[in-house]
């Protein structure tokens, strides 16, 4: 069964404490494969200034609670940014960045870019556009703290309660990955 | 003998909480500096807390017993500091002989941590870390061999009491060229640009902290802030006179923090051997001259 709906995996106890400070300091991992990464460092320097929400870019996934996937996903690049989501210690949370990971984008009819990140991942909240402003961003990570704070951000308990969906679905996709690599060592083997 | 336990607590709280309030002050001072807004002065203390609140990934228990020793190592170290009149231990106060020798023992618990981590990128931080140790102790060791020679003690608490007498008696105005030493020093104590080479964000992923996670990140945070008080603390009492009461100390040290950081701000890398290059050369022939004018 699928567990979607946010309200059976509310915090309760201790973590509604500890949102307030979760939410306060946000430090963020951004997979800039996509176009969307060039709209970060206006975001992160002293134009837009994302500092004063406590947030800022770290440089591995072990220090962060944030990934931010900016842009279109090749089936390649999504087997990577499962094993970075994977690697990030809990409570983490993912925002899809830009219209290619809600619906594929411009990219949407082809073969070697996948449509929907919701269905391999889970997503906590996605701003749309292409590529969405700064403006735009920040407005997105208010909300996400927002929901943080009232402890329906819980993306990564859907994804431990549902593990067997999400990896069918990554199975299947990157399936399409590994075909070349086996029929060369095929060949070589003759 | 409860006082001393009491003590002890109170030097180590203390130490670590009026660290995290230096770095979040002094990321809102970097954040003027570039025309932003910043972090709010508390946000060291949110993330720390929400560090602690983290799942935490750890390898082997080394890896737990190293982040351990080196914050260990860092607070064993705080308790030889004379704040102001304050000393944990009344008779020995401050021997700059055990500082030196203990600061030592965060550095390489920090390294037997994160070298259990197994990333390459760590125990190249960390090889960093320590390479470029061997640079700025030079020039430190020369600055505090010349204070204990003039005051016949290595006691700081000794030197301190040499500076009373107003600003004018202050080591800073007398041994001018020692105190920039000491100051280019702490830069590289503090692992502050130009001398970030184990950090290095963008070239080696944050070195030493690139496997920790949760609460060993969150004692590393400690470490650090500690370490800020430290070192901040120990050219207070070289160069500036001490202090007749904490609070007056606190400002001393905040004060030598943010002029580190106001040099921090404006300058870039060097490459580690490059800074062990420039530590050999300015700040040990600075040192090196002040050595020399006082013995002539």
């Amino acid at each position: 069964m699928l567990l979607t709906s946010s309200k059976d995996l509310k915090d309760k106890g201790l973590d509604v404490v500890l949102d307030f400070f979760r939410k306060k300091s946000l430090w963020m991992l951004h997979y800039c494969t996509g176009c969307g990464a060039i709209e970060l460092p206006p975001t992160m320097t002293s134009r837009w200034d994302m500092e004063r929400f406590g947030m800022g870019p770290m440089a591995t996934p072990r220090q962060a609670d944030l990934l931010l996937i900016t842009g279109y996903l090749s089936v390649k690049s999504l087997k990577r940014v499962i094993y970075t989501y994977e690697q990030m210690p809990e409570p983490k949370w993912l925002i899809a960045f830009g219209s290619c990971p809600i619906n594929g984008g411009i990219y949407y009819d082809s073969y070697s870019v996948i449509n929907r990140l919701a269905e391999y991942l889970p997503v906590d909240l996605s701003i749309e556009g292409c590529m969405p402003r700064p403006e735009a961003i920040i407005d997105g990570f208010t909300k996400l703290m927002k929901s943080i704070d009232k402890g329906e951000a819980v993306g990564y308990k859907r994804y431990r309660e549902n593990y067997e969906w999400y990896k069918k679905n990554q199975a299947e996709v990157l399936e399409r990955t590994s075909p070349v690599l086996k029929e060369e060592v095929a060949d070589e083997t003759k | 003998m409860i006082n001393t336990i009491l003590r002890f607590i109170l030097m180590a709280v203390m130490s670590m909480s009026v660290g995290l309030l230096f770095m979040g002050i002094g990321r809102k001072f970097t954040a003027r500096i570039h025309r932003r807004y910043g972090a709010p002065f508390y946000q060291s203390f949110i993330d720390v807390i929400k560090l602690f609140s983290k799942q935490s990934i750890s390898h082997n228990w080394i890896m737990d017993f190293g982040v351990l020793m080196g914050l260990a190592g860092i607070l064993a170290t705080v308790m030889f500091l004379p704040v102001g009149p304050f000393n944990v231990f009344g008779h020995m106060q401050g021997n700059m002989i055990i500082i030196i020798y203990f600061m030592t023992i965060g550095y390489l618990g920090m390294a037997m941590g994160v070298a259990a981590s197994g990333n390459p990128n760590a125990t190249i931080g960390i090889a960093r870390a320590l390479t470029l140790m061997l640079g700025y102790e030079v020039p430190f060791v020369i600055t505090v061999v010349l204070l204990i020679f003039i005051n016949s003690s290595s006691n700081l608490s000794v030197m301190v009491a040499s500076q009373a007498g107003g600003f004018m008696r202050w080591n800073m105005i007398q041994y001018p060229f020692a105190f920039l030493a000491g100051m280019m020093a702490l830069q590289g104590m503090l692992g502050e640009q130009p001398f970030d080479v184990m950090i290095a964000p963008a070239e080696i992923a944050s070195g030493p902290m690139v496997e920790l996670s949760g609460k060993l990140m969150g004692s590393a945070f400690l470490q650090h802030a500690a370490q800020i008080f430290l070192e901040t603390g120990i050219i207070v009492n070289m160069f500036m006179g001490g202090a007749p009461n904490i609070w007056i100390f606190f400002l001393k040290q905040l004060a030598v923090y943010l002029v580190t950081l106001a040099v921090a701000a404006i300058f870039p890398r060097y490459r580690f051997e490059d800074a062990v290059k420039f530590f050999w050369q300015a700040p040990t022939a600075l040192a090196l001259i002040q050595l020399i004018l006082f013995l002539i």
